[in-house]
């Protein structure tokens, strides 16, 4: 096998169901340039110092060699500036910042922690709704709807607008997935056209709410004036897209991985029935062992970094493979094994360092109380389908649908 | 050979005595329990309270989100220990293996660990220390104690020396909206730890929450009134402030006082230790049944020049106690060396503050990312064309990028952009300590490996 | 009884405690922290939430019962 077509073949679907065979082939060569230009890192200790290190860039202006010129010209193209999960600081910090004041500590501490009950209460009606009981798909049923009517909640966009934008999500999801040494000049096109359209709708929205200020995100970001200035009407319509389509495209992956998971796990699945709290540190196995986000495509170099005996040159691509990472041997015990009881648990499932994930703890306690409720009301619930059909997104890896039966729901 | 059976039977039945209950003394008998000392552990304390955390007290205390009393340190596990708290020790037989307490007990040990650590130093003229309103702040009752006053609301506070804990304790009082003046010898707040560069940030901190600021100065009295109570503080320009509470932070004294005569290598600078936590005796020589850990030793660093180093710093009692008790316990091969490398943090103001490595060795200073304005930076510290330490304001997350450089020796200034690479960034400046530190010329020594714990010494050739 | 203490060495300001269990952890300005060192017994979940959520697993909570009774000195509750 040469090291390019490992590549490939981590990207290609018919692998999509289980990529942690390749991913081990992968740690073999723990910084592996696949002949396109990518540099793809897959070991723990290596993604994370590249979390860290201040040469490493995620500003795709920065992007020199291999797809740069196409990247460039989406980003000159495209009506909306990038959001700062596609900056450095200091602009990403400031955005960062101030996208925070609306939704976490210092300034909205207790925001997060203060939806447990809707979102308690969410989770249970979207199981009373579940209609036949032989077969259930928990991705149509359950676990795409609950984060959707959070983050429309939470952003206060119309839940009722779903089905518009679920496409254009759906779009610019499918776009992060890395295609070495093809053209993507196509898929950039759609790309382009569906964040130019979410972004019209937004600005309809926020338009609205400036007009009229409700308890929500878009309202408060809207008419935030505070140390950092204001987010001009741009950064708004890029950090509003941002939140939308990262509370429709990875949550859901974490509730069905997780049920998966469970479910191929019957004892762990047992005491989660009886024990909830055992929600919490299940949680965080989970997002090592079966991370919704399983590579971090997008980052480039400033300068050569030499790392694990080799130098990736400056203006590389990098890929930073932290679903591979999560199961590197040499950083954690009997990797393979799902472990809830796992002590040493520092997983990269949101990321480290500046572009930790932002929605980190919102996706926790979705999490958490999804997968519990699931265990505790679904009576005798089992796989249909194993493996089930998967979604094709390499990056956002997750089934399309799970169908599964169980033999009553608890009230 | 017997050593072998020798640690078994210390190991089963053996006596270990830890005199200091604070952070260090409890993270060591944590560690002994956990590599299988199953032996009697006694741990001899001379403030009457469990073993409680410090950082607290100049912070979440003084603002009142918690109280002194609410500071003990949560255990790891069960220690099952003879606690002797209340009690100090006051004196060390070596030839006789015993350690005397203040109420005339003795007790014998196998192992010894000596982590005393430190206590604020007073201040210098005992009558006007003794004034009401005077305080220091080291301890749970020290706290207690200016808690209480700051809640009665005080007309001013009165802080002399502007190093971590005095810059804490005005951020406290600026948070409660209480008047403060902060007197230091330095050109500003902070200068020794972090140099002039960053202590001009600090100073402009201070300034900007309202803290009346005097550096260059002296404070060469306090005056109480007839009721014994302090009134003002009399500065070197000339001028004085009233106040009604003055709050003493001048550092730290190492308590080794009761170690006089006993032939350990103690003293005012602390208890020299080599890299394995072994105390030396007054001879140079190494014992093999004492052990030091904590704010109260000094050991040998390879990546600084192997100078004996002394740290007040949290993270440093952990890792050095864990050290400490590890090679209690085993042979002489399977010791491992104190190599941390040195951190700490202070927040004061809303910000974040945190070091790694020893600033106070630079010679110069490279803003690498951020800005000193916006008072969100990284700042690297160069000594001899080496990184030798950093510093960031609210950018905490780049620092273990930093620390690599420090523990690789890399070069000063970093060959390399950035990201958030500012035009002051563009070269170094002099970091501006005002009493540089003159370390020897040598062989230098890199840290590599995987993970912390097994970490491999490489040495290189020095570079002078 | 809770005790916690946080290795602000290791931290760097994810702030997960601060959103899962406000009432122990608070942030204080962007990145620095702050937190009851006793949180009350009500708050144990919320505690147990934000130890497993630490990215850094810079929180300590007490694995031990043990407590030590000095007289008068004594701080056991």
């Amino acid at each position: 096998m040469t090291q390019g077509s490992l590549l490939r073949q981590i990207l290609e679907y018919e692998n999509r169901h289980d990529p942690y065979p390749l991913y081990a082939e992968l740690r073999k060569t723990p910084v592996l340039n696949d002949g396109d230009g990518a540099y793809v890192v897959s070991t723990y200790h290596e993604i994370l110092s590249l979390l860290h290190d201040p040469r490493v860039s995620s500003d795709a202006r920065n992007m020199t060699r291999a797809a740069g010129p196409d990247l460039q010209q989406q980003e000159e193209e495209t009506a909306l500036p990038p959001s700062f999960i596609r900056l450095d600081p200091p602009e990403h910090d400031r955005l960062r910042r101030m996208t925070n004041t609306s939704f976490g500590p210092p300034h909205e501490p207790r925001r997060v922690h203060e939806m447990r009950g809707e979102l308690g209460g969410i989770v249970s009606d979207l199981i009373a709704g579940i209609g036949s009981t032989d077969r259930i798909d928990l991705v149509e049923e359950f676990s795409y709807p609950f984060p959707v009517t959070v983050i429309c909640r939470l952003l206060g966009v119309p839940r009722e607008d779903e089905s518009r934008f679920h496409g254009w999500a759906d779009t610019l999801a499918a776009s992060l997935d890395p295609m070495p040494g093809e053209d993507a000049t196509e898929r950039n096109k759609i790309a382009q056209k569906a964040r130019t359209e979410l972004g019209m709708y937004l600005a309809g929205l926020i338009e609205e709410r400036r007009r009229n200020p409700q308890e929500d995100m878009l309202s408060e970001l809207a008419t935030l004036k505070g140390p950092d200035g204001s987010m001009t009407t741009m950064e708004l319509l890029s950090t509003a897209a941002l939140l939308l389509i990262a509370g429709h495209e990875t949550t859901v992956n974490l509730i069905t991985n997780g049920m998966l998971t469970l479910l191929r796990n019957p004892d762990v699945l047992r005491r989660l029935r009886e024990d909830p709290g055992l929600s919490v540190p299940l949680v965080e196995e989970l997002l090592r062992f079966e991370p919704p986000v399983q590579l971090v495509p997008n980052r480039t170099t400033l300068a050569d970094i030499e790392i694990a005996g080799v130098t990736i040159p400056k203006g590389a691509s990098l890929w930073l493979v932290v679903a591979a990472g999560n199961r590197d041997p040499l950083r954690f015990k009997d990797p393979d094994r799902f472990d809830p009881d796992r002590e040493d648990i520092e997983h990269l499932g949101f990321g480290s360092g500046v572009h930790s994930c932002f929605g980190a703890p919102l996706a926790r306690q979705e999490a958490q109380i999804a997968l519990s409720e699931l265990a505790r009301r679904l009576v005798n619930p089992r796989l249909l389908e194993d493996p089930p059909e998967y979604r094709r997104n390499a990056v956002l890896r997750g089934p399309r649908h799970l169908p599964i039966a169980c033999d009553d729901i608890m009230p | 050979m017997p050593a072998d059976g020798h640690l078994e039977r210390l190991k089963r039945e053996g006596r270990i005595v830890v005199v200091g209950a604070s952070l260090a003394g409890l993270r060591a008998a944590e560690t002994l329990r956990e590599e299988g000392f199953a032996g009697t552990l006694t741990m001899v304390g001379d403030e009457p309270y469990e073993p409680y955390d410090r950082p607290p007290l100049s912070k979440g205390v003084l603002l009142s989100r918690t109280t002194a009393d609410h500071t003990a340190l949560p255990r790891r596990r069960n220690l099952d220990a003879d606690w002797r708290l209340g009690i100090a020790a006051t004196g060390l037989d070596m030839a006789a293996k015993r350690v005397r307490l203040a109420d005339g007990e003795e007790i014998e040990y196998d192992r010894l660990l000596i982590a005393t650590g430190v206590r604020a130093r007073p201040w210098p003229h005992e009558r006007e220390a003794e004034l009401d309103g005077v305080f220091v702040l080291r301890t749970r009752d020290d706290a207690t104690a200016l808690q209480k006053r700051l809640a009665d609301g005080p007309r001013r506070v009165f802080v002399i020396g502007a190093g971590f804990t005095g810059s804490e304790i005005a951020s406290a009082c600026r948070e409660r909206e209480i008047s403060v003046t902060v007197a230091e010898r330095g050109a500003a707040p902070l200068v020794g730890a972090l140099g002039g560069v960053v202590g001009e940030v600090a100073a402009q901190l201070q300034r900007e929450n309202g803290v009346d600021l005097r550096t260059g100065v002296m404070v060469t009295g306090l005056e109480g009134d007839s009721a014994g109570r302090v009134r003002s503080a009399h500065l070197s320009d000339g001028s004085s402030v009233e106040t009604d509470v003055v709050v003493v932070s001048l550092g730290a004294t190492r308590n080794t006082e009761w170690l006089a005569g006993s032939g350990l290598g103690a003293g005012p600078r602390g208890i020299a230790c080599d890299a394995g936590c072994r105390a030396f005796d007054i001879r140079g020589i190494v014992t093999d049944d004492i052990f030091v850990a904590g704010d109260v030793a000094r050991s040998p660093h390879p990546l600084f020049g192997y100078q004996f180093l002394s740290l007040e710093h949290w993270g440093n009692a952990v890792s050095q106690a864990e050290t400490a008790a590890h090679n209690m316990l085993c042979e002489s091969v399977d010791r491992r060396p104190h190599m941390w490398v040195p951190a700490f943090w202070s927040s004061q103001f809303g910000v974040n503050i945190k070091s790694v490595g020893v600033p106070s060795m630079g010679t110069e200073i490279l803003i690498s990312q951020g800005s000193l304005a916006e008072r969100r930076f990284v700042g690297v510290y160069g000594y001899q064309d080496r990184v030798i330490g950093a510093v960031t304001f609210d950018q905490a997350r780049w620092l273990p990028f930093y620390e690599h450089l420090i523990e690789t020796t890399a070069p000063f200034p970093p060959p390399f952009p950035t990201v958030d690479r500012r035009p002051e960034g563009a070269r170094p400046v002099p970091a501006d300590f005002p009493d540089p530190s003159v370390p020897t010329h040598g062989p230098t020594v890199t840290l590599s490996g995987y993970s912390p714990a097994d970490r491999r010494m490489t040495f290189t050739p020095g570079r002078h | 009884m809770v005790r916690v203490v946080v290795d602000l060495n290791r931290c760097q300001g994810y702030a997960q405690c601060a959103f899962l269990a406000p009432d122990v952890f608070e942030m204080h300005g962007e990145e620095a922290l702050l937190y009851k060192p006793r949180p009350d017994e009500a708050h144990r979940d919320d505690v147990v939430r934000a130890v497993a959520a630490c990215p850094v697993q810079a929180i300590l909570m007490d694995r031990s019962d043990e407590t030590v009774t000095v007289g008068e000195a004594s701080d056991a509750r």
